[in-house]
């Protein structure tokens, strides 16, 4: 039994931001009124201490186990749970202006995305079935109440409805996987699956029955096809500032919680799980691209392109090789700086009683107001991956991670795919310098915001001359891990 | 520091450059972005000269070399260097931009500095392909190029340019993709390295030979394009204004040789030789057959799109039948296509200016209201049909005289093109400036003022140059070519 403040050390930022989550809501009951800032100013305080935290209470070398083994520290949870804090940092400044015109400024929404974080954390540093879902759920239920956070929004509330089913569906398609691995191997703990695995023969009925459920609540929660069905209508309901969140911190935990599951625990299976991954990969590449193409609403459309990214993402994880999940981490996190681009833009061209979700919203943007037609532009074709943007170094991640293990014709089908998806990107770019503009508003935004968002954008440019720094931030994340 | 990095210093000012025109803001100050556009397309220009000065002949290795370290992960370096067929495609870029920033400076009024900037971006980013020794840096402006021509296709283009822009945009996305998953096999094939020299010596079997050279084929063929990829060209040149179809034909289109000689012939040279007789009669159908096609245009911008695909025919048929002559032949007409099929866009552009319409029906008659532009017209209308004395000549007789020592049929069946090349030009020519004036618009025509006459004058001279005295340019590639037929000889079996 090891010393129970040892433990607790290795979960400090856990403990510190659930802890502050509370505080929060408490505070905010008596500063609500007089300071409505308060638990804004707060959260994002909690966020960069707990990055902080983070980054101080690092492994220096190879992996950290406390509780039981139940919970993990390593190198890969540092970096996710750093782009974590980093992510929700950013989303809750773009959030700020939209959630106080919506009338959703209040204390709870920061208490709930405290919270989805701390889900994320736990899932992130989990080597336990029961800490895994812990986390998953946490994460889970703050996403569908931040969804259903406008009340007044029909739409929204349908989006949080369907979340809710499906995600509970998945929930239960997962567990009834982890307790069928779990009478097979007799452990829920993923160092001993892992080991008794390696004693099994590798087309054991049983194990293969808890792999294929596993993989299926793994393919709800990431939202591949053919499990995709939640995506568009969540994307297209919730409030903009929510889709904006579940766009990005949570598709990086994600990318932890797939490592944790299938690498960690079933390495031995490789051969197996990479094979339905690969199923997985090309529907939701085909799907997402394709069926972006028709949509008019601009959220719609980045759902479906959230799909597709998926499916990319996939392609690294399905390697079954270290170069394949640095490519995967490495591509999670463009696709999430990338998005959090496009959402931010969409929340900027809002304005109070209009939400800028059409795509024919941005017709002749650039007679408008030239620079954010430009910036949505290079957001564009970076989702499209065209260089000389960062998302070009995702896609070739990902397309030498396949032509690594000789996967030559993935390869191929993802770059097919890449330029049907280019399309519908390129549709955005038309309506933004080719069409006529149909009003003459003035676009307005808060400069604090402005500023920020150009960073953000801008860095999917200039960041190129360092982008073999965080390939190698990635790589040695991946080679740090238990 | 200057010496050293010269060719970052020609990549990188004028895109510095861009972002200064732009900064000038809207239209209330266009004149100061042409201003500003022009010294920078100078300056840049002047960039390069030096880079032919201190150009050492007598070698064909990569000169003025630059090299840092970019991407370790993946060992993707910031490499630099050029020979001396690069040399002459990045003198022709840097000439171009200057003439496009001339032409376009009365003629386009909305979002000047837009334009301007688009255009030194793209200036910048074709020098960066021309002198790129790293296969993925050369990806990178190779495909980085593709927006700002998106762009000035569908911002400033004729009434069907999105169709045209999105559809140039993907053609030409379909194509080099397909050449990245070829360049990261050959990554892993050459033990994890994506310098050209590495993967020049890298051996290969002829099936995987086949296989990537068909994936650079296809994405270089795009590019120049040739029979049968080449019906967005057509579309995007009628739709472009007069300064996107200028750098599209003079520069856009020879990308897609240089590919064929910086990857396919040296990195799959058995492949070449196996395919080399599918190319020959893809380029012979395209200098024959589009010839023809191009006679039954009624646009003139058509017209001089379809004579650039048999122009380029001629480029990809003296590549591919290995012999130094021929190879030569292609390389200079390479640039002196860039010179005449700019100079013919040009033209047109003049005209369009002025009557709004691209249709030769609506013309006719113009020499008598444009004595001056009739002139040099039918110049660059002459060296368009290969005239001896103008440059265009001097390619097409190399190329010739190079495939006779080879087989004689391809020989005769290229020649057809004199013949070909004169009726579609001199028809077209005749039908819009000669005859009787036939309407009022015609006769209201000015002829050209003293902006459009000095750029028409220059180019004038740089073809009648290259046509009478065309050895500063032979002498250039000499030990270049030599290099790369070395290279496409030996067998990486």
């Amino acid at each position: 039994m090891n010393n129970i403040f040892a433990d607790i050390q290795l979960a400090i930022p856990e403990i510190f931001v659930f802890s502050m989550a509370c505080v929060i809501l408490l505070v905010d009951r008596f500063t609500h009124e007089r300071m409505p800032k308060a638990s804004f100013l707060l959260t994002q305080a909690t966020l960069l201490i707990a990055l902080y935290l983070n980054l101080a209470g690092a492994p220096a070398s190879g992996t950290m186990k406390a509780f039981n083994d139940m919970f993990i520290l390593d190198g890969m949870a540092t970096l996710v749970k750093s782009m974590i804090f980093i992510l929700t940092f950013v989303v809750l400044i773009y959030s700020h202006d939209y959630i106080s015109e919506r009338k959703m400024y209040r204390g709870e929404y920061f208490v709930i995305i405290l919270i989805a974080v701390v889900g994320m954390m736990v899932m992130v540093s989990a080597s336990h079935f029961i800490t895994i879902y812990i986390g998953l759920e946490l994460l889970s239920l703050s996403l569908y109440t931040l969804v259903a956070m406008n009340r007044n929004s029909d739409l929204a509330t349908e989006a949080a409805m369907k979340y809710f089913v499906l995600g509970a569906l998945a929930s239960g398609m997962l567990l009834y996987g982890m307790s069928i691995i779990y009478g097979a191997t007799g452990s829920l703990d993923i160092e001993s699956i892992r080991n008794a695995i390696q004693g099994m023969q590798s087309d054991d009925v049983m194990l293969m029955l808890g792999l294929v459920f596993i993989i299926v609540g793994i393919g709800f929660k990431l939202g591949v096809v053919p499990f995709h069905m939640w995506i568009p209508d969540i994307y297209q309901g919730a409030p903009t500032s929510v889709v904006l969140f579940i766009g990005t911190a949570p598709k990086i935990a994600a990318f932890a919680f797939v490592m944790r599951l299938l690498v960690d625990g079933f390495q031995a299976l490789a051969v197996s799980w990479s094979e339905m991954l690969t199923i997985f990969a090309i529907l939701s590449m085909g799907m997402g691209n394709i069926v972006a193409i028709a949509q008019t609403n601009l959220k719609r459309m980045l759902a479906y392109s959230t799909i597709s990214h998926m499916g990319y993402f996939m392609l690294g994880i399905l390697s079954a090789n270290p170069n394949g999940y640095s490519a995967s981490l490495f591509y999670v996190i463009i696709y999430s700086f990338t998005t959090m681009a496009a959402f931010g833009l969409i929340i900027m061209m809002s304005r109070a009683g209009f939400e800028a979700e059409e795509i024919s919203d941005y017709k002749g943007l650039n007679k408008r107001h030239p620079w954010f037609a430009f910036m949505v532009a290079l957001v564009m074709f970076s989702m499209a991956g065209i260089p000389p943007t960062v998302g070009f170094f995702a896609k070739l991640s990902v397309i030498q991670a396949l032509v690594d293990v000789d996967k030559y014709w993935l390869a191929v089908v993802a770059v097919l795919f890449a330029v049907i998806g280019a399309y519908y990107y390129l549709r955005v770019v038309k309506t933004l310098y080719f069409d006529k503009p149909e009003t003459s508003e003035p676009i307005s935004a808060n400069i604090g915001m402005q500023f920020v968002l150009t960073v953000n954008v801008f860095a999917l440019l200039l960041i190129m001359p360092w982008i073999g720094v965080i390939m190698d931030i990635c790589s040695e994340a991946i080679s740090k891990m238990g | 520091m200057f010496e050293a990095n010269q060719l970052s210093l020609a990549i990188w000012l004028p895109i510095v450059g861009a972002i200064a025109v732009l900064a000038t803001g809207n239209d209330q100050r266009a004149g100061l972005a042409r201003i500003v556009a022009l010294l920078v397309s100078i300056v840049t220009f002047l960039v390069t000269i030096p880079l032919y000065t201190a150009f050492n002949k007598t070698s064909g290795d990569l000169q003025f070399i630059e090299h840092m370290p970019w991407i370790s992960a993946l060992d993707i370096n910031y490499s630099l260097g050029i020979d001396g067929i690069a040399l002459l495609l990045i003198l022709l870029t840097s000439f171009i931009t200057i003439i496009v920033v001339i032409s376009a400076w009365q003629v386009i009024q909305e979002k000047v500095a837009q334009y301007m900037a688009a255009f030194l971006i793209m200036e910048g980013l074709m020098i960066g392909v021309f002198s790129a020794t790293d296969a993925i840096l050369f990806y990178v402006f190779w495909e980085a190029m593709l927006i700002p021509m998106f762009l000035i296709i569908g911002i400033w283009g004729g009434p069907n340019r999105i169709y045209a822009t999105i559809k140039f945009f993907l053609y030409t996305l379909l194509g080099s993709l397909l050449m990245l998953v070829a360049l990261v096999y050959l990554y892993f094939k050459s033990n994890g390295s994506f310098a050209l020299a590495d993967l020049y010596t890298v051996k290969l079997t002829l099936t995987e030979q086949l296989w990537l050279f068909m994936a650079f084929f296809l994405a270089f063929a795009v590019k120049i394009p040739m029979f049968p990829v080449h019906t967005w060209l057509p579309d995007a040149h009628v739709e472009a204004p007069t300064g996107g179809s200028v750098v599209l034909a003079a520069i856009m289109l020879k990308m897609g040789a240089y590919g064929f000689i910086r990857f396919n012939l040296p990195i799959t040279p058995d492949a070449s030789h196996t395919l080399s007789g599918f190319i020959i009669v893809l380029s012979l159908i395209a200098i024959v057959y589009i010839a023809m096609v191009a006679l039954a245009q009624t646009d003139m911008k058509k017209l001089i799109a379809y004579s650039s695909i048999s122009h380029m025919g001629f480029v990809t048929l003296g590549l591919f039948v290995f012999n130094k002559m021929a190879f030569e032949g292609a390389v200079i007409q390479m640039i002196s296509h860039g010179f005449i099929s700019g100079a013919m866009f040009l033209c047109v552009g003049v005209l369009y200016d002025r009557m709004h319409t691209r249709k030769m029906s609506d013309y006719g008659g113009v020499a008598n209201t444009m004595p001056k532009f009739a002139a040099f017209m039918m110049l660059f209308a002459m060296a368009n049909a290969g005239l001896p004395g103008t440059s265009g000549f001097v390619g097409e007789f190399l190329v010739i005289l190079g495939v006779f020592q080879v087989n004689a049929w391809y020989a005769i069946i290229a020649g057809t093109t004199l013949i070909l090349g004169a009726a579609y030009t001199l028809w077209m020519y005749k039908r819009v400036i000669f005859g009787a004036v036939s309407n009022d618009n015609v006769k209201a025509l000015k002829d050209i003022n003293s902006r459009e006459g000095f750029f028409l004058l220059v180019l004038t001279l740089t073809v009648l140059l290259m046509g009478l005295w065309p050895a500063p340019f032979l002498d250039t590639i000499h030990s270049s070519v030599d290099r790369v037929l070395a290279l496409s000889a030996v067998t990486k079996l």
